[in-house]
């Protein structure tokens, strides 16, 4: 069983891999979807409304306690969404630049699956990440490199549409990508350099970096640079208050207004996507990962690898919901607001926060 | 017989050149350069430097290329009207050929193109993987023994900064 296991998590023949790879898509599909439905719900309750509760399908409803539960809590929602996007008539309207067009939703959405292969969840028995696809000794780099590529569905999308809102969408979301992941970059460099102590070989390794912060999590030793990249994860996202390239009261639906039916879903599962590589990368660097302070899950064995999973399962949904939070309590900046704040304050912000990390280790190690 | 993924990359790679030198939408040749450099960075990967690997998509195909691609879109750059030009692009490909052709026999020979590179450092020699993927060591490399050129190189890129600075600027009589 647990041979089976290990194969299914390491080996590189094709049956695994693609077993892998259906299992990640279904894993995305579904935490994209139920996050749609935390969005609506949590919004609702935000606005003093109910949100979704009417949808549900005919045996389910007829289980006495749990058909209602499930029908008010909107959770069969998901999928009539899903369903909806599937079956909807897909027009291509006439104007548009048409290989990009249909290209721009793929190039949105495969940098975040590929990033999401190598998220480390939880730690095997065996001391290693369990990851779907364990990245290399670079790994936060390699997922900063590849969740980068992502700006180009945003842009081509905006640029193919061929009509003005998008365009406008995909020149200022780029704008703000390229701006953001300055300072996103320079936050993160004093964790690297207080995991990389001497003698530790991998300090790049997303789980070296976890297990650096037994005993304290890096937001207790680098608030600011946590901070800093918090707000630039919400920029990077395109979430509120930072949604310029959609933002629908002055540009229709931003870059992609001209998108409609599973092409739209496609975007829109990306952008869920990125929330939760978004999440990820913090609660690896700044939140301790799978680990909680004073648990020693590690010396559990296999059990210590599932509580990692459900640890790591709970910071993500807390998170998730911090997204959403913020989105229906903070109004959107203005577009010179946002460049202002990236440039004028969280850059210095970022570069301050790192020549006073070398000047502390420096004197003190 | 090369490693299949090596050669499937490879053509996709100089697919992508010819799409990007051939081509003449600037997008579509912004496209072609994006998929080259992404290509390069795999073939980085199959040499096991997956540190240069990754600066290679994270500094060209996820920085540089999306400030190309941002300046043409806002510039709005039309492609040229007219018929293809044909007998001119044949005859540039023709030619960058030859060249290439002409350096190759030039210094392929005798192995002078190693010799031309310079010796091997003898820690590169004594553990030649822990320069291409160890990050660590790829950085001690770097500010020990090529100190020199990487400060060379900062210099030519503040350089750089400064002249883009002072073209920008404004002439001060034109208002």
């Amino acid at each position: 069983m647990e041979a089976l296991l290990l194969d299914l998590l390491r080996s590189p023949e094709l049956p695994y891999v693609a077993a892998r790879g259906l299992v990640l898509i279904g894993a995305v599909m579904t935490i994209a979807g139920y996050s749609v439905l935390l969005e609506r719900k949590a919004s609702a309750w935000i606005q003093g409304r109910v949100g979704p509760n009417r949808t549900t399908t005919p045996f389910l409803a007829w289980i006495p306690l749990l058909g209602s539960f499930l029908r008010l809590g909107g959770f069969i929602q998901p999928a009539a969404d899903g369903g909806k996007f599937l079956f909807k008539e897909d027009p291509i309207p006439a104007h548009v630049n048409k290989p990009y067009y249909v290209l721009a939703p793929v190039i949105a959405l495969a940098p975040a699956l590929a990033v999401l292969a190598m998220i480390p969840l939880s730690a095997l028995p065996d001391g290693t990440p369990l990851a779907l696809c364990p990245g290399a000794d670079v790994g936060v780099l390699l997922m900063f490199a590849v969740s980068s590529l992502g700006v180009y569905g945003i842009a081509l999308g905006g640029w193919a549409s061929n009509s003005k809102f998008p365009f406008l969408g995909a020149v200022r979301g780029s704008a703000q990508l390229i701006s953001y992941e300055l300072a996103m970059g320079l936050s993160v460099l004093p964790v690297f350099l207080l995991t990389s102590a001497p003698g530790v070989d991998d300090g790049l390794n997303l789980a070296t970096i976890v297990a650096g912060q037994e005993g304290m999590w890096n937001i207790v030793r680098q608030p600011l640079a946590a901070l800093v990249f918090l707000v630039c994860i919400f920029a990077e996202t395109n979430r509120h208050p930072f949604d310029m390239p959609e933002s629908e009261t002055d540009l229709v639906g931003g870059f992609h207004t001209e998108y409609g039916a599973f092409k739209f879903g496609l975007f829109f599962v990306a952008e869920y996507g990125h929330m939760v590589i978004g999440s990820s990368l913090f609660i690896l660097m700044f939140l301790g990962g799978w680990q909680l302070p004073f648990v020693e899950t590690a010396a559990w064995g296999a059990l210590g690898t599932v509580a990692g999973l459900a640890i790591f399962g709970a910071k993500l949904a807390a998170f998730l919901f911090f997204f959403v939070w913020v989105r229906w309590t903070i109004p959107r900046f203005r577009y010179d607001q946002v460049m202002r704040l990236g440039w004028n304050v969280l850059l210095p912000l970022a570069v301050a926060n790192l020549v006073l990390t070398f000047l502390v280790l420096a004197v003190a190690g | 017989m090369p490693d299949p993924l090596f050669v499937f990359i490879a053509a996709l790679t100089l697919g992508a050149c010819c799409l990007l030198v051939a081509s003449r939408n600037p997008v579509t040749s912004a496209m072609g350069m994006i998929l080259a450099l992404v290509g390069i960075a795999a073939e980085f990967f199959l040499l096991d430097a997956y540190f240069l690997g990754v600066l290679q998509v994270l500094v060209y195909a996820g920085a540089v290329m999306v400030l190309f691609l941002f300046i043409i879109m806002l510039l709005d750059v039309q492609p040229p009207g007219g018929a293809y030009p044909w007998k001119r692009a044949l005859a540039g490909g023709a030619a960058f050929l030859l060249l290439s052709a002409a350096a190759f026999a030039l210094l392929a020979p005798e192995g002078s193109l190693a010799k031309a590179a310079g010796p091997t450092p003898p820690e590169l020699a004594a553990n030649p993987e822990s320069y291409a993927t160890a990050a660590k060591a790829f950085g001690r490399s770097l500010y020990t023994k090529y100190m020199l050129p990487l400060q060379m190189a900062g210099l030519l890129l503040l350089l750089a900064l400064v002249g883009v600075v002072t073209l920008a600027k404004a002439p001060k009589s034109a208002d």
